[in-house]
């Protein structure tokens, strides 16, 4: 049996483990008292710890042995929660993390032994603790001595035992080896069962020889078992040593061990038959270690899964059912077609009802896509800790709608652009504590991350309440580093100052620090969340906070849209950036500094000629009316002018290929019913 | 192809035209070859980029050769093809030329290394084969010229 099948769990516990200590800790240092959050925290500690062992990285059992240790002395009352606990515990978890990095990309925990966070972490216990815990003492695991009934826990007594087998243990004793009977339970949360009984009979296997196995070895490997296992042991060992062996491995709740007295009616068979059977037994040995060598894996184990719940699943299963009927009543209609000209109604009905099951389809599959934006932000109140101190600055996050859900791809691609904004509200937005006092403002800054779904879009909000963009020194700052002219920055409208934050190479931090304002910053969340098809938008009022928007759409792959026309030739216009769609006289369009615009029921719109920015040719004779695409980006509005209108359409978006140059106007290619390909406009860009 | 390559280098290339000017594909960068179909074209891609068609599904840029070699412009004609051309794991791109004409096996010793090149990175070579001249293709270098 092979460890690296039960990696990819390991990660995922692990992970979520780390998530739960982070959590906790953090609970732990705003009420230091709260025992549930010890328990809680000791309990993750020992899982981690379990895991790490179990998986047999050993420098990651030792921290986190160590972490153990440290918070069973503040369950047990004789240590208390310190703020430098908490900071050395804080740099702990950052140590495990670190190993799991290093696991995830090579199967290998790494060299870092991490040697200053334990001794850190003995210190405390040193310092706190009035009994000094023995680190080095081994046997972590509890193994709870049996005291009460003991009778109906010795399972091994119910294994059935075939004549050979005893003649094996009689054989045995006559040898003088011990023979014992011995039932293990495992720790009802354990997750690896498979993996802990396989460290069970490893170790076994260096001290004595396992003659019975209930359930059998093939069915234990397969986990398929409770929580218990029996077996009957041969060792010249004693029976100390043997449990030990066993109680070593992790999560071991409980181990029975007995001396074994095989049932009275012996009747000793011949011992070439026993003879035989000890040499199947060890060929079968022998097989299977040949078949299972420890596989030298080195490749990158973390892959991209995602966790479905299994409702979802069962959605997309009885929908593939009903595909499959559709197909079937449109074969059948097919079929009888030829007798029956009537039948078109039938065959329209079908392809009706095909339709409706891929939508309903391309929904369910689209859901399973989605997870919800909490394990992205999960992360960030530890981050917003972390910042308080280094920066001095009381602060708090409040996060609401973690339950919203985001597209797996736009998921991955999120959490740094987050984590940028967060530091950037953090160091930039929110003014250090005194100046918040001599303000009038509460002393704590808060920053509020608000996530929620807003039709085909998602919507994500980073707001503080800060000091405030201060647009004037933003077009200082812009005209001294020469983005702009003085001339633009008279000209320019409060937004459009603001617009500049998100230039390459702005910052208006006087001093660097190594929480932001390093001068790659803004431009770099923009590019990262339009390439996701989203866009950011500022509002600020000086003085009083700054609110960053952030609008993704909900996936990527498919999407509905606007067929239209352009001298021949086929665009697509996603729907969800569409207002209306307006016909307009020529003479309607006004000129506005050389621009042409219209005027739609009070709104001043530029008009966009779509065929000039393809470089299509020229109409030959400009037509009395136009028709013109409304799209809008936010709250700003633009006409599209197009040539006509084909229908609506949902359009699966596929790249361009590698090498071609591609205008940001163009956001991919989609391939029609007839096999033509079409272009999809990316309206965001023309607004 | 690899029986081929093991004796002295010897190496198979698909002889293309251009007007009257041949041109050799190493052919183990050859993923298909395709007769003409609708290309899309793209607003304000490289002028030497046709367009884009769809090959099963999957999207592809075409660019001709004509463009890129500053030919003058011909109309495509029935023995008009795509080569699809696979520099890379996972990208494609396909080249209009005038006609496919066969396939040839070049020793090493009867290809002329150009230390001229007018046209930049874009041939390796000249191939002599039986009478005639084919200028061999830099596929890597052409790709190489497009990723800048």
């Amino acid at each position: 049996m092979d460890l690296s099948q039960y990696l990819e769990i390991f990660i995922d516990e692990t992970k979520e483990h780390l998530q739960t200590l982070n959590d906790q800790v953090l609970i732990l240092e705003a009420e230091p008292d709260n025992i549930d959050t010890v328990n809680e925290i000791f309990r993750a500690a020992h899982s981690l710890k379990g895991m790490a062992g179990t998986m047999g990285f050993k420098r990651m059992q030792r921290l986190t042995h160590d972490m153990e240790n440290v918070f069973s002395e503040v369950r047990n009352g004789k240590m208390s929660v310190t703020p430098d606990l908490v900071d050395v515990v804080f740099k702990c978890l950052d140590a495990v993390e670190e190993y799991l990095d290093c696991i995830m990309n090579s199967s290998d925990e790494g060299e870092n032994d991490n040697e200053d966070v334990i001794a850190a972490l003995n210190a405390c216990l040193e310092a706190d603790s009035s009994s000094v815990a023995d680190v080095e003492d081994e046997a972590p695991v509890v193994v709870k001595e049996e005291s009460v009934s003991e009778g109906d826990k010795r399972k091994f007594l119910d294994i059935p035992i075939a004549d050979f087998e005893k003649n094996a243990i009689s054989e045995a004793k006559a040898k003088d080896m011990n023979v014992y009977g011995v039932t293990v339970y495992i720790d009802e949360n354990c997750m690896l069962k498979a993996a802990r009984a396989f460290l069970v009979f490893k170790g076994l296997e260096d001290v004595g020889e396992i003659i019975k196995c209930i359930p059998v070895v093939q069915d234990i490997e397969d986990e398929k078992f409770d929580f218990d296992f029996s077996m009957i042991v041969i060792s010249a060992k004693p029976m100390d040593a043997v449990k030990k062996v066993i109680a070593n491995v992790s999560e071991i709740k409980e181990v029975i061990i007995e001396e074994y007295e095989v049932p009275s009616d012996v009747e000793v068979v011949s011992s070439v038959q026993v003879q035989k059977e000890a040499d199947t037994v060890k060929k079968e040995d022998t097989k299977k270690k040949a078949a299972t060598p420890a596989k030298t894996s080195s490749k990158p184990v973390a892959n991209r899964s995602v966790r479905v719940d299994i409702e979802k699943l069962d959605v997309l299963m009885n929908l593939v059912s009903e595909l499959i009927i559709a197909k079937n009543g449109l074969v059948s209609v097919s079929n009888t077609q030829e007798e029956n000209r009537t039948s078109v109604q039938s065959f329209n009905e079908q392809i009706e009802y095909l339709e409706r099951v891929t939508t309903n389809l391309h929904e369910s599959v689209m859901k399973v896509r989605m997870v919800p934006i909490e394990s992205v932000v999960n992360r960030f109140p530890r981050m917003i800790r972390d910042l308080s101190k280094k920066l001095g600055k009381e602060m708090e996050l409040i996060m609401t709608g973690e339950e919203t859900e985001l597209d797996r791809t736009v998921i991955d691609e999120i959490g740094d652009p987050l984590m940028h904004m967060l530091r950037n509200s953090a160091d930039h937005g929110l003014e250090s504590t005194i100046d918040r006092l001599k303000l009038g403002k509460p002393q704590v800054g808060t920053i509020w991350l608000n996530a929620y779904q807003d039709g085909n879009n998602v919507t994500i909000e980073v707001e503080d309440d800060g000091k405030g963009i201060d647009v004037e020194k933003v077009k200082a700052s812009a005209i001294a580093k020469g983005h702009i002219t003085e001339e633009q920055a008279e000209m320019m409208s409060e937004k459009e100052a603001v617009e500049l934050l998100f230039r390459p190479a702005f910052s208006t931090a006087e001093k660097i620090s190594d929480v932001s304002g390093r001068g790659v910053g803004l431009d770099v969340v923009k590019n990262k969340i339009e390439g996701l098809g989203g866009d950011v938008e500022v509002t600020t009022k000086l003085g009083e906070g700054t609110k960053f928007i952030i609008r993704l759409p909900l996936t990527l792959a498919i999407i509905q849209a606007l067929m239209v026309e352009v001298r021949h030739e086929k665009y697509a216009i996603p729907l969800n950036s569409i207002v209306t769609i307006e016909d307009i006289m020529v003479d309607e369009i006004k000129f506005v500094q050389q621009k042409e615009v219209i005027n739609l029921r009070g709104n001043v719109i530029p008009l966009v000629r779509l065929d000039e920015m393809l470089d299509c040719p020229p109409r030959e004779e400009e037509p009395e009316n136009l028709v013109v695409v409304i799209v809008k980006k936010g709250d700003k509005q633009t006409g599209l002018v197009i040539d006509t209108l084909l229908g609506q359409q949902e359009i699966v978006i596929k790249p361009l290929g590698k090498y071609i140059n591609i205008h940001k106007m163009i956001s991919g290619a989609t391939i029609l019913g007839d096999g033509e390909v079409a272009l999809i406009i990316d309206s965001n860009s023309l607004v | 192809m690899d029986e081929v390559t093991v004796v002295n280098g010897a190496k198979q290339y698909i002889v293309v035209k251009l007007d009257n000017e041949q041109y050799g594909i190493d052919i183990s960068f050859i993923d298909n070859i395709v007769r003409l179909q609708q290309i899309t074209r793209v607003p304000k891609a490289q002028y030497f980029f046709e367009g884009v068609i769809n090959l099963r599904g999957e999207i592809i840029p075409v660019m001709s050769l004509r463009n890129k070699f500053d030919l003058d412009a011909k109309d495509n004609t029935n023995s008009t093809r795509i080569i699809i051309i696979k520099p890379e794991n996972n990208a494609k791109i396909g080249v209009l030329v005038d006609e496919v004409r066969e396939v040839v096996t070049l020793e090493e010793d009867s290809i002329e290394k150009v230390d001229y090149d007018e046209q930049g990175m874009n041939l390796m070579g000249v191939g002599k084969y039986n009478d005639t001249l084919i200028s061999l293709l830099n596929i890597q270098g052409i790709i190489q010229e497009l990723d800048d």
